[in-house]
């Protein structure tokens, strides 16, 4: 396991900057989750660390050391690529002892027995071993995919939104599978997803990405509840962080533009009064649509609440965020 | 639109596709028929007119392609000792002798060594090229590409006089070397095209994911490129041999000897001792073998390889 770094890295692909400037380093036996939209440069991220694209500037560092140099192979990295890329002629079995066969790690086919067999067990995909990759179901492949990434000790593991193709349950299930495996091993990890519960739960650092750059690194909780601007609030919250006028309510700091209340920064019962627009019962929540002053609002009631269309309910804002009219936050 | 349904096709009409099917087979197959009865045929009989479509089969056709003979007068082929072997009673009931073994022998060989020569280093070279062209930033790669093509764009016979006095200064000429040369450079271009088609379908991830897994460049391309363009290969080396297998004009012009291949061979046996068309039939039904088992044995990839593109995976 290693330390990974990049610093002041850029790269662009034509006219467009897939990354820029970017310093970021990667703790040995951290969890680091990428978040940003499509094209904000995550994926490009992880494919400059693993060498299958090369910076246009800046460096990239492996326990210190600059890789620019190095091949993929060299740099020891595994990645999980986000469309299953299993080798179609291929069995299971050949695909995940493929990067131990590799003239690089050269591994003793006993040695290769056991650990394809004991990665199969843990994604369970032990009863498919001799069949061909192609025969696969999508969620299979991906976990084989995983597998081949797992079979190997390298200095780091990028997976770029590994779970994405998986169904609800058994994404559950191998999204504590893998943060087990990480704490275990004390592996280091780059992962990117746009599920904020993968990002919330695995995560020891999260890096947010905006059109190429990194506008905040830190904690979970730290993202979460102190993001610097409008743009990282928005990354995570469910249901989404509520952007409002700062003038709805008054009591707005000096030069606060927009006002952002996350569910949980609505206290109910007293305030201006809003209309309840819609009622949304998820069993262990229930999500209540607003309307004040024509702008919608989500927040949180009592699962068991008597709420109804057309009921008028109080709210005022409870610890909420305030951004200038650049989104950067000011208070 | 019925042709555009996707339902089962009716009684009738696949009965009329079952119609055309067996008559375009029937328009195909029937000059095919003809030159391997031919081969059969005895030589009144394969002039004879109307045609014989029943007749006595012989091998008179084959002993003659494979061996030259004279005519002997009766009393000397009645001195002679008996007949040791079946080909030599076949000919002496001609009333000719055996006098050696014909040339087809060595013609055929030099077909399949410049043949199959030719159509393994044009696939080879050809794969290599369409993966660089594919993969690699060449500068001027659509200019590059369009330049092979351009060496199809008329036909090969049209520098003719440029070539063949080319291969006499290079002392090519009438070479098994310069004839496997001379077939991939006219196949480079169909085997480049053709590839780079099917190595262009083939994700780069696959290869990024063996780079990564801890493979170099040229380990992906054999382990993960190479067994997924198998199909691509096959149906390429296919369309290369058949050009390079019946190629007639060049050999003309360019070997006589040594290197001459069969298709200017089995002409000139019209030439020697009469119009021998049984032999020329049996040469002719000889030659087709070797393609037609290749194209079986990688019949399967041709089949996909024609169909390629139609269907997403």
């Amino acid at each position: 396991m290693a330390e990974v770094s990049l610093r002041k890295a850029s790269k662009s692909f034509g006219k467009d900057i897939a990354l820029a400037d970017v310093t970021m380093t990667v703790p040995d036996g951290s969890f680091v989750v990428l978040l940003g939209p499509t094209g904000a440069g995550k994926t490009t991220t992880l494919r400059l660390i693993s060498g299958l694209e090369r910076p246009d500037s800046g460096d990239i560092l492996i326990n210190g050391r600059s890789v620019l140099g190095a091949t993929p192979a060299q740099r020891d990295v595994a990645m999980v690529f986000q469309q299953y890329s299993l080798y179609p002629h291929m069995s299971v079995r050949d695909n995940l002892a493929f990067p131990l066969r590799s003239p690089i790690l050269k591994t003793p086919e006993d040695e290769i027995r056991r650990k394809v067999a004991e990665v199969a067990e843990v994604l369970r995909i032990s009863g498919k071993l001799d069949n061909k990759a192609t025969t696969l179901s999508g969620g299979e492949m991906q976990r084989v995919s995983i597998g081949r990434a797992l079979v190997r000790n390298p200095s780091i593991y990028l997976m770029d939104e590994p779970l994405s193709s998986l169904d609800a349950k058994l994404r559950a299930d191998l999204r504590v599978e893998l943060k087990s495996i990480q704490a275990d091993l004390g592996a280091t990890f780059l992962y990117v997803t746009h599920d904020q519960i993968e990002a919330m739960t695995m995560a020891t650092h999260i890096g947010v990405l905006d059109r190429g750059r990194l506008v905040q690194f830190g904690s979970p909780r730290d993202i979460y509840e102190n993001p610097v601007s409008l743009y990282v609030a928005s990354r995570l919250g469910i249901p989404r962080l509520n952007v409002l006028p700062a003038s709805v309510f008054g009591g707005a700091p000096y030069g606060a533009m927009t006002i952002g209340l996350r569910p949980e920064h609505i206290s109910q019962g007293v305030g201006k009064p809003a209309s309840v627009t819609r009622v949304e019962h998820l069993g262990d929540q229930t999500r209540l649509h607003l309307s004040l002053e024509g702008h919608d609002i989500v927040t949180l009631t009592d699962v068991h609440t008597g709420l109804e269309p057309g009921d008028h309910i109080a709210i005022q804002p409870h610890n909420p965020l305030f951004f200038d009219a650049g989104g950067a936050r000011i208070a | 639109m019925s042709s555009y349904s996707i339902t089962a096709p009716s009684s009738r009409q696949k009965w009329i596709a079952g119609t055309i099917v067996i008559l375009y087979a029937l328009i195909t197959i029937t000059p095919l028929v003809w030159i391997i009865a031919t081969g059969f045929k005895s030589g009144p009989d394969s002039i004879s007119y109307p045609p014989k479509v029943l007749f006595q089969p012989t091998l008179e056709g084959y002993v003659n392609l494979f061996t030259t003979r004279t005519r002997a007068n009766a009393e000397d082929l009645a001195a002679m000792p008996p007949p040791e072997t079946w080909y030599e009673q076949v000919v002496r009931d001609n009333g000719m002798v055996i006098a050696g073994p014909s040339r087809y022998g060595e013609r055929f060989l030099n077909s399949v060594i410049i043949g199959f020569g030719s159509t393994f280093l044009s696939v080879f070279l050809g794969t290599l090229a369409a993966y660089a062209f594919s993969r690699f930033k060449i500068p001027l790669k659509d200019d590059l590409l369009f330049f092979i093509l351009s060496t199809r764009m008329m036909p090969p016979i049209a520098v003719a006089i440029p070539i063949f006095l080319m291969f006499r200064t290079l002392g090519l000429s009438d070479t098994h070397l310069g004839m496997i040369l001379l077939y991939t450079a006219v196949n480079i271009s169909l085997a480049v095209w053709l590839l780079k088609g099917f190595i262009d379908e083939i994700p780069r991830e696959y290869e990024e994911a063996a780079l990564i897994d801890g493979y170099t460049r040229f380990q992906a391309f054999y382990k993960v490129v190479l067994p997924q363009a198998a199909t691509g290969i096959a149906s390429t080396a296919i369309f290369c041999l058949i050009f390079a297998w019946n190629e007639y004009a060049f050999a003309v012009l360019l070997t006589s000897g040594t290197a001459q291949t069969a298709p200017p061979f089995i002409p000139t046996i019209i030439g020697v001792g009469g119009k021998d068309w049984p032999a020329v039939a049996a040469g002719a039904t000889l030659f087709l073998l070797p393609v037609m088992v290749f194209t079986i044995l990688l019949r399967k990839h041709l089949l996909r390889g024609i169909t390629f593109g139609a269907v997403r995976k």
